[in-house]
């Protein structure tokens, strides 16, 4: 055996293109089987990719709306019910009030801005129409600033309309829409700015109104019908005004967004004085009502909620704690404040798209898995008519590994011209999944998702394979060139 | 040494319970440059006999020698890489792959030995002229006649210019003049100093060579050597056309 000269035995295995090419044309030459074997990768790479496309949108969709609320670096401060323990001082619970607002400006550097709201449930009338809203709220100036609103007519009040506790407010698109109409409705947009509006009967100059907030699928949509109507001479009215969508009948985002447009907001110390003192200015006029203050004429200092925002959004919890411990000073120890962050959203955000994912990918895993079983079926079957070819290949030196690569390459060449075509799928099923139901978020095919569904359909046509290269490997020479 | 040393070589496949013998101890040298048929009737056991000298079988016992390489302990793979290098084989179904051309045929030997693409060509291509079927390299084999088909499977046989070429009933799909046509263009392979082994159950295509054994149930039956060694009954090996290097 040693002297056996061994170089002779040092087997250099075919070459790569040559091999290819032979599975290309082995491919090739049952096109219609081959097509059929890769129709499941097909379907899989496309679900995938569609699946992962409607799930960045709907992620897309929920971050704008996150972000049209506030960011994360906000919190708000509420009143709660007080821990069991302590509900025997129920009466001594003073709730939120503006020293809270004085003791976080002064001692919790971590804090920027605070923002006090004293929420006023009203019936707004104006134009012989009437408009609740749970949103009309009073607050300081830089509340504008604080949810992210923007006046696009008119102004916001300012300190000395506080001050002074002016009848004044600003409205958003919502209320407009309502008391009005909107812009597609009268066919032009109205700004009632200098107009009265009415709160509880209160008058109130509207002194300005915010900006309408959309997302930007809505904002897309209604540039698209407003650039047809604007196509078509038949719809004058649509020209006029941009066409806008209220949003009650979408998602989450939506709603959201309705919300925020919904908004009324009247300087804090007025809403104070005309709601909360107790001093009934509202004894007038066809729909006074006794009083709105749940504590009647003694007046009602208490604030519905704080809002906070934060230097730093990793020093959350150091900032909550500061707070924490401010008010606990200011409440006597009594626990009749919680803090809510915008982080439960966004883990509820987040918890939902994970879900979406993950129920997704095991659909477009099961189609690859199915697909993949396809290959080898498929695989299995052209062995067993390629038997005698096999054994040619052997006799003239075809190893047992060039044989398993050639079936491998084989495998995975379908499954990659069936990831292709699965990409290229993918594009009109996402096409299709947005005309047949038309969300708030249009689904948006990233480049990653493209990547790993190819990459799934390359690993699944390698371990299809598998099975059938081994198999054809270890076909015995002699029995596979008399095979007939 | 012999290109081929066969020594005390049995083959015994059991099927069920019960042993069979195909090859019974044979023992068998051929010389670099001869023209050797082997024959015998079916079920003989000359098929097993070619399979292992060609080495798409081992042995169950005793040594096989062939171009100083022991045989009965090699790899599968050793074996696939001595079949590609040190052998030919040409088949009586011809055995070309329906879905390659001509020229394509002939290069897949060289594929497997790793040729270049422009290499392969060229030297198919003098394959091919070897055979006079250059004419032909881009016909599918379905659209060649038998004879045809089998000069390009001797093309196919050459190319990797092995040391021996084994031809298995190579007339045995073809017309009596057909054959005569393969088998002088095999004698003249010979001529040209290729060893060549031809498996044959027809006494009359095996007179065409100057040495045949008949193989008879596993056994070596009878011997004739025409050959001048074979004549003189000596030892010394007849001289090659091409000394062994």
């Amino acid at each position: 055996m040693s002297s056996q000269p061994k170089d002779i035995l040092i087997h250099s295995s075919a070459q790569f293109g040559p091999t290819l090419i032979a599975g290309l044309r082995e491919i090739w030459a049952h096109k219609f089987r081959s097509l059929l074997t890769m129709l499941g990768i097909i379907l899989g790479v496309s679900s995938l990719v569609a699946m992962s496309a409607l799930v960045k949108g709907m992620e897309k969709g929920a971050k704008e709306a996150l972000i049209a609320v506030g960011g994360l670096d906000k919190v708000r401060v509420e009143p709660q019910e007080l821990p069991v323990e302590q509900r025997h001082l129920q009466d001594q619970a003073v709730g939120i009030t503006m020293n809270d607002v004085t003791v976080i400006q002064n001692g919790a550097p971590l804090i920027t801005k605070v923002s006090p709201e004293m929420r006023v449930p009203v019936t707004a009338s104006a134009n012989g129409k009437t408009f609740r809203t749970f949103m009309c709220m009073g607050v300081w100036p830089v509340a504008l600033e604080m949810m992210e609103h923007e006046i696009e007519h008119g102004r916001m009040f300012n300190e000395i309309d506080d001050e002074m506790a002016r009848s004044v407010c600003v409205i958003g698109t919502a209320t407009r829409n309502e008391l009005w109409g909107s812009p597609e409705e009268v066919g032009k947009e109205i700004i009632p700015v200098g107009e009265t509006i009415y709160l509880n009967g209160v008058p109130f100059t509207i002194i300005g109104m915010f900006k309408h907030y959309e997302s930007e699928q809505e904002r897309k949509t209604r540039e698209l019908q407003a650039k047809q109507a604007a196509n078509s001479p038949t719809n004058q009215l649509a020209q006029t005004g941009p066409q806008r969508n209220r949003g009650h009948s979408h998602g989450r985002g939506g709603w959201a967004f309705w919300i925020k447009n919904a908004t009324i907001y009247m300087p804090l110390n007025t809403a104070y004085m005309k709601f909360r003192s107790g001093v009934s200015l509202t004894g007038f006029g066809p729909r006074s009502q006794p009083s709105s203050t749940p504590s009647g004429a003694t007046g009602d200092p208490r604030l519905s909620s704080l809002e906070l925002r934060i230097r730093n959004f990793d020093l959350l919890p150091e900032a909550l704690q500061q707070v924490r411990n401010l008010l606990m000073s200011t409440h006597k120890g009594i626990e009749d404040f919680t803090f809510r962050t915008q982080e439960e959203w966004a883990e509820a955000i987040n918890t939902f798209i994970r879900n979406a994912r993950l129920s997704g990918s095991l659909i477009a895993g099961i189609s690859l898995l199915v697909g993949g079983i396809g290959i080898m079926n498929i695989m299995l079957a052209s062995i067993s008519e390629r038997v005698r070819e096999i054994g040619i290949r052997k006799s003239v030196g075809a190893s047992n590994g060039d044989i398993f690569f050639q079936i491998l390459v084989e495998s995975t060449v379908i499954a990659m011209l069936g990831g292709f075509l699965g990409l290229g799928t993918s594009f009109g099923l996402v096409k299709l999944i947005s005309t047949i139901s038309p969300t708030d978020n249009a689904p948006i095919v990233t480049a990653t998702a493209m990547l790993i569904a190819f990459g799934f359909s390359v690993c699944v046509g390698i371990l299809a394979g598998l099975l059938p290269a081994l198999k054809a490997s270890r076909l015995n020479p002699i029995q596979a060139l008399r095979y007939e | 040494m012999a290109l081929v040393e066969l020594r005390n070589v049995s083959k015994i496949y059991r099927l069920g319970g019960e042993e069979i013998r195909a090859l019974d101890n044979v023992s068998l040298d051929i010389e670099e440059g001869e023209f050797i048929s082997i024959i015998g009737p079916s079920g003989s056991g000359k098929s097993t006999l070619m399979h292992i000298l060609g080495c798409l079988d081992t042995p169950t016992s005793g040594t096989v020698c062939l171009d100083g390489i022991m045989i009965q302990d090699a790899s599968q793979r050793e074996l696939a890489a001595i079949r590609n290098r040190k052998i030919g084989f040409v088949f009586q179904f011809f055995n070309l792959l329906p879905k390659l051309n001509v020229l394509q045929n002939v290069e897949l030997p060289m594929i497997y030995s790793g040729v270049s693409g422009g290499e392969r060509r060229k030297r198919a291509l003098a394959a091919l002229e070897a055979v006079d079927m250059v004419n032909r390299a881009r016909h599918r084999p379905s659209q060649l006649s038998g004879g045809q088909q089998q000069r390009v499977a001797i093309a196919r046989a050459l190319v990797n210019n092995p040391r021996i070429l084994f031809a298995d009933e190579p007339t045995g799909n073809l017309d009596s003049h057909t054959g005569e046509a393969i088998l002088s263009l095999f004698r003249k392979l010979n001529e040209e100093g290729r060893t060549i082994v031809l498996v044959t159950h027809d006494p009359e295509i095996a007179a065409v060579t100057p040495r045949r054994i008949e193989i008879r149930d596993g056994r070596i039956a009878s011997k004739i050597d025409l050959t001048l060694a074979g004549l003189a009954r000596g030892s010394v090996p007849a001289s090659p056309a091409s000394p062994v290097s």
